[in-house]
């Protein structure tokens, strides 16, 4: 399909495959460190009015006002202030950081040394996924790159102000990409999300103030300070400033990371020349998630929505870390959401007897249904299951501590929603009604 | 008398890394050292024994038990001796629609092991997503990360290894 999608200036991507573009001498030749030198002569209440009228928002998942969140921090506290940048990236269908730390780390580096300069924060702590070897690899080069060219360090760019940057690896615990289970685990202990309030803006790291800020998010700072916040704020929506990264997988032609404008529909993600080109030869889609695995899944008939925070919501779903996973039309979607329920059973951190128990539970269920041995009645007790973790709707008003709760219960809740005949297909059939390929024949394996 | 943990060179890239470790954090909260702490103690060692864990609680000023009770929450640690080269295998959503759940079938039949279960040489996991949706199917070899996988380019990367 020749492309109709509405083209944007890439931002974030816009140095991806270019040669050592993850280099500090690449990243200056393209401007870079000079919106930090603009920042470095500004009040640092002006750097957070500026990132407010950018309407930048978080692009962890939440999608909370970044510019709003920067100013909850207490300008008279007498402790120490700190940073720490979330790069757990780890929600199936989310892969878009990594990118980000592998081919342009200087980017991110840059919006933490605005970030920590207009919050006061002389410590920031980058915190990444255990299993991203090669992005800490990367990201401690450009670290150690940044101190040697004085942006880190005594004194940043000349300027009387120091600010450390450090990087810390978890070791494999998806809860750790919750922002206070994340302070926990930086703190040095298991990944046990906090009950909030406090809010960590006001009691975070060690007790201190602080901010956690996706990579993303920080690597969008310095466009705010390039092209001005109004620029920036005009790129976007009225409530959502700039572009933003996408996740294509599952069954597209083409799945990769794509930036684009917040107006691009799903359907021109999956059809579009410039994004996923189709569907491969004779399938259609199904099903899309459209923000990760925990945003609750939309049908083949609702892909004309613009993937802004906004327009998902009125779907009743959430654009969340920005990963579009699509099935077609050979998937099986009892056996995907099976799937999705074993995530987070295994990854629930087992403190709230509704997320420890209830997530198991629906993966008993989902397994048994799914291996043809299901009963009249779990489709109910399955709906039951996931009311107890989180009833539905509304999105975010779950009975656990922590979100993971509500991102464990809300597939559950969409996919019976609009799924419901195939659940029941399987208890009436005794079988899959897909065979043994529930999953089409994607895929080079025999 | 008991086998000393270390070598003296395990020793000095043990006790250099400690302290590098603990110089990231406020003096009074060394402890916040402890994820770092242990992923040193298992590249030096290949997993984390008793009296590791124990060296590692030492220096962080905090009870053995507090170390075991974080070493536990992780699944990147290694409590037994795994295998020399520890595979993981992603199954998640996107990562089966490409194929992963006849990946790790394949895999089972040629190493002779289930998921979950582990030799000398292999120790074969399913693990949850891998943050390579967009190149399905994936896995990590000791956490070196290999996408984009065929039943011929796996079997090469397989044959590499000794």
């Amino acid at each position: 399909m020749a492309s109709t999608a509405k083209t944007i200036e890439p931002i974030i991507s816009a140095a991806w495959g270019k040669p050592q573009s993850w280099t500090l001498d690449s990243y200056r030749k393209r401007g870079g460190y000079e919106a930090l030198k603009k920042a470095l002569q500004m009040e640092p209440a002006a750097i957070i009015d500026e990132v407010k009228k950018s309407n930048l928002r978080g692009r962890g998942g939440a999608g909370f006002p970044t510019g709003l969140k920067w100013s909850f921090v207490p300008k008279d506290s007498p402790k120490p202030k700190y940073l720490a940048v979330n790069g757990d990236e780890s929600e199936p269908g989310t892969f878009k950081d990594r990118y980000i730390l592998e081919d342009d780390p200087h980017m991110m580096l840059e919006g933490i040394a605005i970030a920590s300069y207009a919050l006061g924060v002389h410590t920031c702590y980058v915190y990444l996924r255990g299993e991203f070897k090669f992005p800490a690899e990367r990201t401690q080069a450009a670290i150690d790159e940044a101190y040697k060219a004085g942006i880190f360090g005594k004194k940043v760019l000349g300027k009387d102000y120091e600010l450390n940057c450090y990087l810390v690896r978890g070791a494999g615990a998806y809860i750790c990409g919750e922002e206070t289970a994340l302070l926990e685990s930086l703190e040095g202990k298991k990944g046990w999300p906090r009950l909030k309030p406090p809010f960590p803006a006001v009691v975070g790291l060690f007790g201190c103030p602080t901010v956690v800020n996706n990579v993303e998010t920080l690597a969008s700072v310095p466009a705010i300070f390039q092209q001005g916040a109004d620029a920036y704020a005009k790129l976007g929506t009225d409530k959502s400033g700039g572009t933003r990264l996408v996740c294509l997988s599952g069954t597209v032609n083409r799945p990769g990371v794509y930036e684009v404008s917040m107006f691009t529909t799903l359907a021109e993600l999956i059809y579009d020349d410039k994004y996923g080109r189709g569907m491969p030869a004779g399938r259609k889609v199904k099903a899309v998630i459209p923000g990760g695995s925990s945003a609750p899944v939309l049908g083949a008939d609702e892909l004309d929505v613009a993937m802004e925070f906004e327009a998902l919501k009125v779907k009743q779903t959430m654009a969340g870390s920005g990963g579009v996973i699509v099935m077609d039309d050979a998937t099986c979607m009892v056996r995907s959401l099976w799937r999705v329920a074993r995530f987070y059973a295994e990854e629930s951190c087992g403190q709230c007897t509704p997320c420890r128990e209830g997530t198991p539970w629906q993966t008993r269920l989902l397994r048994k249904i799914e291996e043809g041995r299901g009963e009249p009645g779990d489709i109910d007790m399955l709906s039951n299951v996931a009311s107890s973790i989180a009833p539905y709707p509304p999105i975010g008003l779950g009975n656990t501590i922590c979100a993971l709760g509500d991102a464990a219960a809300l597939p559950t809740h969409s996919f019976l929603m609009r799924f419901r005949d195939e659940f029941e297909a399987h208890i009436r059939e005794h079988r899959c009604p897909f065979g043994d390929k529930p999953w089409g024949s994607f895929g080079d394996w025999s | 008398m008991a086998e000393p943990l270390f070598t003296s060179e395990e020793q000095k890239k043990f006790d250099a890394g400690i302290a590098e470790i603990i110089s990231h954090y406020p003096l009074d909260r060394k402890s916040a050292g402890m994820l770092p702490a242990l992923r040193l103690l298992q590249e030096i060692k290949g997993w984390l024994p008793p009296e590791g864990l124990r060296l590692v609680a030492k220096h962080l000023e905090v009870t053995p038990e507090r170390a075991m009770e974080v070493a536990s929450f992780y699944v990147m640690y290694h409590l037994k001796k795994p295998g020399k080269y520890v595979i993981d295998v992603c199954t998640n959503l996107s990562c089966s629609l490409w194929g992963a759940e006849k990946m790790l079938a394949y895999l089972e039949e040629k190493l002779g092991l289930k998921a979950g279960e582990a030799n000398e040489k292999f120790t074969l996991r399913e693990t949850e997503c891998l943050a390579s949706c967009g190149t399905a199917p994936c896995l990590q070899i000791n956490e070196d990360h290999h996408e984009s996988l065929t039943q011929a380019k796996l079997d090469a990367i397989l044959a590499k290894l000794s």
